[in-house]
């Protein structure tokens, strides 16, 4: 291709505003479109149960939860904290960027991590617990693949913590942006994982 | 339009000097490359290969539909290339083009020397083609929707689930690119019509694409271990199929309407009345993602009771008929700018106004297909709106390359041939989908070809095939004359270089 044809000049060099949390909102955005798609036909199943009766008598459940199934409810809801102590920990290493200090912003990072890892911990002691087969009934397919898909966005915003928490590491005092982001996904995170662990763990 | 050249310094060596270059190093700068441009041109290549694969398959659908009683085609292979017809067309040709083309122009309309996360851009559009290789391959294996082989179908679950990630990323990258790279002073009201629509355009993917991401998940888990819960192969289309029909087809025709305004924007000289209506109308036409994140699809039926009509009316008209009033709004305003004296008529015109045309005219099919007491629906009237909408957005898109290219290579394309082609183009479309409208009154069932197909089936069914091949035709002669006119065409002048604001 012959590139002799008149051309601009290059424009001038543009200050990108914010990418990164932009990044960061567009992808909020989309795993909430996800979860929430998944939580939507997880409750319309639901709701076009049959009835039975409930194991006492006295009145009559969607038969949608298999009777022998037992939701551990401890690790679930540990989950559920755990998640919020990780917004903390992300706010933190917020805090610490704003002021430049790159040592607290690593160690919040790290801490966040550790909750992070927490959290798969604590979901693969669930279905460890559980000890249900995915080809069980409707509800165990179900169950793992909005799970699943939960702990994939875990582990994607674990990558994100690392990726943020080697940069603070090497000392990239400008990278804010880069932690507010990081931030951001976090916070979303936790709004989807508690709209799944209610409707899922805790309305079963 | 709003131009400013963007290729880095470095780049513009590299294209000069590329005669030293083995053909080894040129190829692998290509794959490797961070330049919005060559990523824009690497996947809207890609997905014109694509639409040349779609259209041939739909000549050959149109071919063995004449007689049903023709052998053409394998009965057991039918549904299978009706099925690639759909997934191919709004997954590899129109939802790619539209962001292929946006992704080359959006930061030179911005005034940015780069995208945003650019090799994020590469891996998204790597991802997109990797998927629809997977995805073809599945259906080669007999593996598409409602397909016989097991481990295929499986395999073109997780190919859907690859193009979504790679389409996600690319609507990140552009409008992550229209919201934070615009050049000092240019605010987002401010920018062309274009980089509106792209904005739009991707946003809403990203809004739309992970809804059928989830439904892909809980199918492609059922499938492979239990096979019940979701209809097993059946269920691929049950669940997904709303992602392969209007109104979300409708989203990936919003560029198509950014094309029209930005190609009168410069041959009105920016001279656009009422240019806050532009952007309301590309909006409206937005409205579509509400209809096609709930996943449903939204009819009216007028010989029902009144309560359960006046129930049924509102979302028919919102999520069916907004998106039409949208596209009204941006025509009327364009044609209004075109009464400006000193309107320079342009080739790439045709191109994009027909495609907005084709567009319009699928979703007005799409109205009546939703109103209930026409019974159109499982007929070929389906299929129709999706050639007029898919083929209006290949030909708007067309009409983006001849208009936005020579600014990217320098060169002119020739006017009278790309009117000609474009007529010829136009005439292609209406031949292979008009007939479908007409076919799906007198009940033609849609995607089969053998048994009782309707009065005068045959009539209609030669129409449209002889379309197909026209609009075949046509892409062939005009991606050779895009090449022909990129190698050796015009030395493009000043003028097309012009920073011209849209905005006044």
């Amino acid at each position: 291709m012959s590139t002799s044809a008149t051309a601009l000049n290059a424009g001038p060099k543009i200050a990108m505003r914010r990418q990164a949390l932009v990044l960061s909102g567009l992808l909020s955005s989309a795993s909430a479109m996800l979860i929430g798609s998944m939580l939507a036909i997880w409750l319309q199943f639901r709701a076009n149960a049959p009835l039975r009766e409930s194991s006492d008598g006295t009145k009559m459940l969607r038969d949608w939860l298999p009777e022998n199934i037992k939701i551990p409810e401890v690790a679930t809801n540990t989950m559920m904290l755990t998640i919020v102590i990780t917004c903390i920990m992300v706010q933190w290493a917020v805090y610490a960027s704003r002021r430049a200090d790159s040592k607290h912003t690593t160690l919040a990072l790290g801490v966040a991590l550790l909750t992070q890892i927490a959290m798969i911990n604590a979901q693969i002691a669930v279905y460890l617990q559980m000890d249900i087969g995915v080809r069980d009934s409707s509800y165990t397919t179900m169950f793992y693949a909005i799970t699943a898909t939960m702990t994939l966005l875990i582990v994607i915003g674990l990558g994100f913590t690392l990726v943020a928490m080697f940069r603070s590491i090497a000392g990239r005092l400008s990278d804010h942006d880069l932690i507010v982001a990081h931030a951001v996904y976090w916070y979303s995170l936790t709004v989807i994982f508690a709209a799944m662990w209610f409707v899922v763990y805790v309305q079963k | 339009m709003t131009a400013i050249e963007t290729n880095s310094p470095m780049i513009a060596s590299t294209l000069s000097d590329d005669s030293g270059l083995s053909i080894f190093s040129a190829i692998s700068e290509w794959l490797t490359t961070t330049s919005h441009q060559r990523i824009g041109r690497l996947m809207v290549s890609i997905s014109l290969l694509w639409t040349l694969a779609v259209v041939a398959v739909g000549l050959l659908l149109g071919v063995e539909r004449i007689s049903s009683s023709s052998d053409l085609i394998d009965a057991t292979s039918a549904p299978q290339l009706f099925s690639i017809f759909r997934v191919g067309l709004i997954f590899g040709s129109m939802a790619p083009m539209a962001l292929g083309i946006s992704m080359a122009i959006v930061p030179m309309q911005v005034g940015s020397q780069v995208i945003a996360f650019a090799r994020g851009a590469l891996f998204g559009t790597y991802l997109w083609c990797f998927g629809m290789i997977i995805v073809a391959v599945s259906y080669i294996g007999n593996g598409g929707p409602g397909g016989g082989d097991r481990q295929m179908v499986d395999l073109f679950l997780i190919g859907m689930g690859v193009v979504i990630a790679g389409l996600l990323i690319v609507s990140a990258s552009i409008a992550t690119t229209a919201l934070t790279s615009r050049r000092a002073g240019l605010t987002l009201a401010d920018s062309p019509i274009y980089v509106w629509s792209s904005l739009v355009t991707s946003v809403s993917l990203i809004l739309t694409l992970p809804v059928m991401a989830g439904a892909l998940i809980y199918v492609a888990v059922d499938h492979t271990y239990e096979r019940a819960t979701f209809g097993a192969t059946d269920g691929v289309n049950a669940w997904i199929g709303w992602a392969l029909t209007s109104p979300q087809i409708f989203l990936f025709s919003i560029p198509t309407l950014g094309v029209l305004a930005q190609i009168v924007a410069t041959m009105t000289r920016g001279k656009q009345p009422l240019r806050g209506g532009l952007l309301i109308g590309v909006g409206l036409t937005s409205t579509a993602l509400i209809g096609a994140v709930t996943q449903s699809f939204y009819s009216v039926q007028f010989d029902s009771q009144l309560a359960d009509f006046a129930k049924s009316l509102l979302p028919f008209l919102m999520f069916n008929a907004l998106p039409i009033l949208g596209v009204l709004i941006v025509i009327a305003l364009c044609l209004l700018a075109m009464k400006n004296e000193k309107a320079k008529p342009s080739a790439p015109f045709v191109l994009a106004f027909f495609g907005v045309g084709m567009v319009l005219t699928g979703m007005i099919g799409n109205v009546l297909l939703r109103i209930t007491d026409l019974k159109l629906s499982n007929t070929v009237f389906d299929e129709a709106v999706l050639v007029y909408v898919g083929y209006g957005i290949v030909l708007s898109s067309l009409g983006a390359i001849a208009h936005f290219g020579p600014r990217i290579w320098g060169r002119k394309m020739p006017t009278m041939p790309v009117i000609g082609l474009g007529l010829i183009g136009v005439l292609g479309v209406v031949l292979a989908a008009l007939p479908y409208y007409i076919a799906g009154f007198t009940d033609q069932p849609a995607a089969r070809i053998t048994g009782e197909l309707g009065n005068n089936s045959q009539i209609w069914n030669s129409i449209a095939a002889i379309g197909q091949a026209i609009f075949l035709v046509f892409l062939v002669a005009f991606i050779g004359l895009v090449f022909k006119s990129a190698r050796s065409g015009e030395i493009a002048d000043e003028e097309i270089f012009e920073t011209v604001s849209a905005n006044s």
